[in-house]
């Protein structure tokens, strides 16, 4: 049982490096969605010797909104705003996957110097729940795109929520249906927001944004 | 000196050249074609130790030594590496260093050999695949460092002897994940699709066809025999991890057998299926080797 998690866990890690080096967009939202879809499995995984209705629901659930509605959304903004061209970000492909590895090297050292009681599913939860973390927060710092930056911030969810299986096992229903739905709205504003950028500057490059300022040395 | 080792080097120095035969005739079969005969590549070398060889004035001794150090070096490399239970005749603590080292001295020889025709073309070559190399080192080691926990061993011989079926239960995502990277350096070490293609006769585009174009006759034919071994060096220890020994002599042997013709066979069919990557995207896909190595070593120390 505990070899099925771990190979879960480390497809998570997997499709996290892909993120980090992947150049085209339909790609990098296409690994978003098995991200959702590994987390479904990994919540019935982990709750395997116990399985109820609640552990399905919340399996069902996550999959469902990160495998089929975030992906919806986000394909939608990405048509609506008619990009098809991927900017080159502000670390290079590789660069980011290097970093990567680095962040993966400190989440484990983390993780190892922070004893958390009560966790049930295997030791690799907490640092692939940190590594998910660090690379949504990566993506959101490096990328230029706002598309990516959705992308980023649902990773980050990604690890938060994988931590949330590690440990509130009693409250993770609660936990996570509150956290889905503040997801749901926060992507539904930032396609929005994607749209606006893009109407208003032909391109939804972040960066370029900093020019709005009236700070001009 | 273990004798029953040695079988496996005679085995591995005789049907080496007839891997080339079955990647060749797997790729003929996805293009179509009859191909040529699974025994091509002994009539090649046949056809080019009869010849005499041709030397250009601008070059050196080392021109001459390149092939030679190569091959011999290939060889040495090939004794190290075990046949399933069967200790390989050369065996100690920390050889796998020896063996990234040979494959290294190999390299640098046809390389500094590409160097001394003083051909542009060779030396662009030359460049492409030393940087390469140097990116393929990484995995290499690291993938193998991967075993040393798993099997408690450092040497070569004890790490895949060490490796059974319940090694694959406990470790199961980080033996795959090694597995993975060393096929990336077999690909990239072999100059396959998708980081070099062995049948490209355009210059511009090649990287270890290239650096040989100057040599012929016996020289040209060690540097076939040499490439044809050092698939079997790095397939054999790649089958090593992927199939657990342990059932008897007989078995292990058919097994390992068939095992490298598996792998012959999905190496021609990653080169007919998959297009070769732009030279400029290769670095990443060895990095992501690097990065698949480097988590198998986490996931085996945490």
């Amino acid at each position: 049982m505990n070899m099925w998690i771990d190979s879960v866990l480390v497809f998570l890690v997997l499709t996290n490096f892909l993120l980090l080096g992947s150049r085209r967009l339909a790609a990098r939202i296409r690994l978003s969605a098995a991200q959702g879809v590994l987390l479904g499995v990994l919540t019935i995984l982990v709750h395997a010797d116990n399985i109820g209705l609640r552990t399905l629901l919340l399996a069902i659930g996550t999959m469902t909104v990160k495998a089929g509605i975030f992906p919806w959304l986000v394909r939608r903004a990405l048509r609506e705003t008619d990009v098809r061209r991927s900017v080159e970000p502000f670390l290079s492909y590789t660069l980011s996957v290097l970093t990567g590895t680095l962040l993966l090297g400190l989440s484990i050292w983390m993780s190892s110097r922070l004893p958390l009681p009560g966790s049930q599913a295997g030791s690799l939860v907490v640092p692939v729940a940190f590594f998910s973390i660090f690379a949504g927060l990566l993506l959101v710092v490096s990328r230029k795109t706002a598309l990516m930056q959705v992308l980023g911030y649902l990773v980050l969810e990604n690890g938060i929520y994988t931590f949330g299986i590690a440990l509130a096992y009693e409250q993770q229903l609660l936990v996570e249906l509150g956290v889905l739905l503040d997801l749901l709205v926060a992507v539904f504003v930032m396609g929005i927001i994607i749209f606006h950028i893009s109407r208003e500057f032909d391109h939804i490059e972040v960066d370029r944004l900093s020019t709005l300022t009236d700070y001009h040395p | 000196m273990n004798i029953a080792g040695l079988v496996h080097v005679v085995g591995a120095l005789i049907f080496a050249p007839f891997l080339l035969g079955l990647i060749n005739r797997t790729k003929a079969i996805f293009a179509g074609r009859t191909g040529p005969p699974l025994f091509q590549a002994y009539f090649d070398l046949l056809k080019l130790l009869r010849k005499g060889a041709v030397y250009s004035r601008t070059t050196t001794w080392v021109f001459r030594a390149g092939p030679v150090v190569s091959l011999a070096a290939i060889v040495t490399s090939l004794f190290l590496v075990p046949f399933g239970a069967q200790p390989a005749p050369l065996e100690f603590e920390g050889d796998l260093i020896l063996f990234a080292g040979l494959l290294a001295l190999a390299r640098f020889f046809t390389v500094i050999a590409a160097l001394d025709t003083g051909s542009s073309f060779e030396g662009m070559g030359a460049s492409r695949e030393v940087q390469f190399s140097a990116l393929a080192e990484p995995p290499l080691l690291l993938g193998l460092a991967t075993l040393a926990p798993l099997t408690g061993s450092l040497s070569l011989s004890g790490m895949l002897a060490g490796i059974s079926g319940g090694t694959w239960l406990r470790a199961g995502p980080a033996l795959a994940l090694a597995c993975a990277a060393l096929l990336v350096v077999f690909l990239t070490e072999n100059a396959r699709i998708p980081v070099d293609d062995p049948n490209t006769h355009l210059e511009l585009t090649m990287i270890h066809e290239v650096m040989v174009l100057d040599h012929g006759g016996p020289d040209l034919a060690f540097i076939f025999y040499g490439a044809a071994l050092k698939l079997w060096v790095l397939g054999a220890v790649l089958i090593g991890i992927l199939a657990p020994p342990q059932t008897g002599l007989f078995w292990d042997a058919t097994l390992r057998l068939s095992g490298m013709a598996a792998l012959a066979v999905l190496t021609g069919i990653i080169e007919s299926t998959t297009a070769r990557l732009r030279l400029v995207h290769v670095p990443q896909f060895l990095a992501g080797a690097g990065v698949l190595s480097v988590l198998a070593l986490l996931l085996v120390l945490r």
